[in-house]
């Protein structure tokens, strides 16, 4: 393989000419919470997939993947030329996060060859969807808590337990499982991960409803499903290493080079404030237009902010735990946001009809405010590695250190 | 402050922080107060020698940037003067000797020239008293008659304007502005002094009472000085969010240390997860301050399409979130934190300050929502 890459401008070029050619113009993009039906779901998931698929084979998936891959053993200043070029057209939006982070990057960081071989070119084609089987109904920010269990049986391991917070795992291939295969060791010690097909005997995906109707969050109960040792990522009872890069590819999210995120895409709850209130009737109201200034510094901070931190843990000027910081703020400035729609709404709010237009729905929107804390770890959590990790504070004292698993206390059951 | 500065930017930070540490440490701040004018001539004078006032000048001018970018590099001094409340009206000099620069043709170059050497001050005479104090709002009347401008209005509050030689005015023609190079010592001109809350920057009230100056003394072209008074206004608002990041730094960086250093109940304040959490906060709103200031700079430097937006927003986010990181400081010390013994107050002092100097936050916030209208019309 030759050591000269495509320069920036000449990639940027091809994904132009390429992009204009092949992809639908949407303008811009609304990354959405809100309620499609399960047939409109799932003909986004196939278009998604198909685009996937076009993209790796005009070569412009995978930008920052290794060549050996399928990818394209690019740099993220590629990857940032080929979200400019994107500004505007649709591209894969459900394998983003979590296939390509954290999943994908887990898979390159620890996987063997033959798991990399098998799984990161089907990935790259838009062939296998993944999901993270991380968090559990018995804990949230506590993900090294797990009990979802695996237990040797010669060549393979049976896992039993339940997983939740899977975005479309009903839709989705393969799922990435943090599990304990040690309860004789403290937590942190204890842990494996495995890959599994989660279309399978033994894997039930419940659909939750959320506060605003969306189904797409799941949770799936494992019932002695039988995974072979060849499928473990990383040693056994190492989980843990694995699990911290996880983490931390998943907190990456729209600063991880392996995601592909058109500049000037909105995320949901976005919608603008300008037109929320000009449907409202309240445009030219001082005090409405105080608060969309206010959204508009927020936007532009939160922004800015992100690009900071991104170059700086890219240029090693900051340390990768930064992320959190930029994790932190967005979770505030998005609730901010929210409340800010809502009472633009005015009593829209409240009730509305469809003639209400950029005001309608915006209760709905209230009332899953907190998700911008809550999803990809909470702003709680953040604030603790804002302050342990990147400010150098004491770390907190706990309960769970030092013991073995099963000796640590659990609320009753 | 942006993440990676070359060598050279580095020096001329280096310089002026040492150069700032050693003339004015805290203790000397604290005494100015009592300093009728702030500060002394030869401090100025010094601060020039390193490029305090030449940054945004030509090198045909005589003056000259380090990086290319002479806002970015200005703005390091900025930085620099937040970490030490340091006195001397840095925004508003750099502003007149860039615009004396740029449109001031040949009959300004003398008064460039002092600027330039610190040997004078000239001082940027922008905002009205209500109901004239709109951002960017202009009601001073210019008035050509043959070869002389008449000024007659009231400019407050104008920064170190009994210390200028010169105020840069700006003023209004009909529809269109005007800019006037006016020496402080013309008839007319009557100053009053203000209080303030900073200890060593002089404010004052300046009125201008039917002031007669040749037509020479119009910087650029009269009538129509509205885009360069764009200009202005950015960049004091830049170099305004760059001084505070340099002010919020050093008092967080002062109050984690003090998180670390102070014991109550057997444990340093920094091990209570009550204030750790409060303390991470503080720092994302800390690098936010960065960020969105970087940013700013950077697209008023360039003349970007969306310099005036960057502007607005650091300024309208800096406002808020910096004075609630200010307090939070001044909290998380305790009763020693509103002490005039305890250095905080400097920092605190700074920022408050320029909170309102150069559009309030809630003016900032009108004019994005103004800037964005147009934009999506």
């Amino acid at each position: 393989m030759s050591d000269e890459i495509e320069s920036v401008e000449e990639f940027r070029a091809r994904a132009r000419t390429w992009i204009r050619g092949n992809l639908d113009h949407v303008g811009t993009i609304m990354v959405s919470l809100r309620d499609r039906n399960d047939e409109e779901e799932l003909a986004g998931v196939a278009r998604d997939r198909e685009v996937q698929r076009m993209l790796f084979d005009a070569g412009l998936a995978g930008v920052c993947m290794p060549r050996e891959y399928g990818g394209q053993g690019l740099t993220p200043l590629h990857q940032q030329a080929l979200n400019e070029e994107l500004e505007g057209y649709e591209y894969p939006m459900r394998l983003q996060a979590p296939t390509f982070t954290p999943c994908a990057a887990v898979l390159l960081d620890f996987g063997t060859e033959e798991q990399k071989q098998r799984h990161i070119p089907a990935i790259l084609k838009g062939e296998e969807i993944w999901m993270q089987f991380l968090s559990e109904p018995s804990g949230g920010s506590d993900v090294a808590g797990a009990l979802t269990t695996a237990v040797r049986d010669g060549d393979e391991w049976i896992l039993n337990g339940s997983k939740v917070w899977t975005t479309g795992a009903w839709w989705s291939d393969w799922g990435l499982c943090l599990a304990r295969t040690n309860w004789d060791v403290p937590k942190h010690r204890g842990l494996s991960v495995f890959i599994l097909p989660i279309n399978q005997e033994g894997v039930e995906v419940h659909r939750i409803e959320m506060l605003n109707g969306n189904k797409e969050f799941c949770q799936e109960f494992l019932s002695d499903v039988r995974v072979p040792d060849r499928d473990r990522i990383g040693e056994v009872d190492d989980g843990w290493t694995v699990g911290t890069r996880w983490m931390f590819h998943e907190r990456m999210l729209y600063n991880s080079p392996f995601v592909t995120f058109p500049v000037g895409t909105k995320r949901g709850g976005d919608a603008s404030v300008l037109e929320i209130a000009r449907a409202a009737g309240r445009l030219d109201d001082p005090v409405a237009r105080d608060l969309i200034g206010e959204t508009l510094t927020l936007d532009h901070v939160d922004a800015a902010l992100k690009r900071r931190v991104g170059k700086g843990i890219a240029t090693r000027t900051m340390s990768d735990q930064s992320s959190a910081v930029s994790r932190l703020f967005f979770g505030n400035a998005a609730t901010r946001k929210i409340s800010i729609s809502f009472e633009l709404a005015g009593t829209a709010g409240a009730a509305w009809v469809d003639e209400d237009g950029e005001a309608a729905d915006r209760g709905n929107d209230l009332l899953m405010r907190q998700i911008a804390c809550i999803g990809g770890g909470t702003t709680e959590m953040a604030r603790n590695v804002v302050s342990e990790r990147v400010l150098g504070m004491p770390r907190e004292r706990t309960m769970d250190r030092d013991v073995p698993f099963r000796d640590v206390p659990r609320a009753p059951s | 402050m942006q993440l990676e500065l070359s060598p050279d930017q580095e020096m001329l930070r280096d310089t002026t922080a040492r150069f700032l540490d050693e003339l004015v440490p805290p203790d000397e701040v604290r005494r100015l107060r009592d300093d009728p004018t702030g500060f002394d001539d030869r401090y100025w004078e010094r601060g020039a020698e390193l490029g305090w006032t030449s940054l945004l000048v030509s090198e045909d001018h005589g003056g000259g940037s380090i990086s290319g970018v002479g806002l970015a590099d200005l703005a390091l001094i900025s930085h620099e003067f937040g970490r030490h409340a340091a006195p001397g009206p840095l925004t508003a000099a750099n502003v007149v000797a860039a615009t004396l620069s740029e449109v001031g043709g040949e009959s300004h170059l003398d008064v460039l020239g002092e600027l330039l050497a610190g040997t004078a001050i000239a001082t940027w005479a922008a905002a009205e008293p209500a109901p004239h104090d709109g951002l960017g709002e202009v009601a001073l009347e210019v008035r050509i008659e043959g070869d002389e401008v008449v000024l007659s209005g009231v400019k407050r509050p104008v920064e170190s304007a009994e210390r200028a030689s010169h105020l840069l005015v700006t003023g209004r023609t009909g529809d269109g502005l005007t800019q006037v190079l006016v020496p402080t010592g013309t008839a007319g001109v009557s100053m009053r002094p203000m209080r303030s809350v900073d200890l060593t920057r002089r404010f004052a009230v300046v009125t201008f009472d039917e002031v007669r100056v040749p037509i020479a003394a119009v910087v650029g072209e009269a009538g129509r000085a509205g885009a360069q008074v764009d200009r202005q206004l950015l960049r004091a608002v830049a170099l305004t969010c760059a001084e505070d990041v340099g002010a919020l730094q050093l008092a967080f960086d002062m109050t984690v240390e003090w998180a670390f250093d102070r014991y109550s109940f057997g444990r340093p304040l920094a091990s209570f997860q009550a204030l750790k959490h409060r303390f991470a906060d503080m720092k994302a709103w800390l690098e936010a301050s960065h960020a969105i200031t970087d940013e700013a700079i950077e697209a008023v430097s360039a003349g970007a399409p969306d310099a005036a937006r960057l502007a607005s927003a650091a300024k309208a986010f800096i406002g808020p979130y910096g004075a609630e990181l200010m307090q939070e400081c001044v909290q998380l010390h305790g009763g020693i934190g509103v002490t005039f013994e305890h250095d905080l107050h400097l920092y605190l002092r700074r920022h408050t300050v320029n909170q309102s100097l150069y559009g309030t936050p809630a003016q900032h916030r009108q004019r994005l929502t103004d800037l964005h209208e147009e934009e999506a019309a």
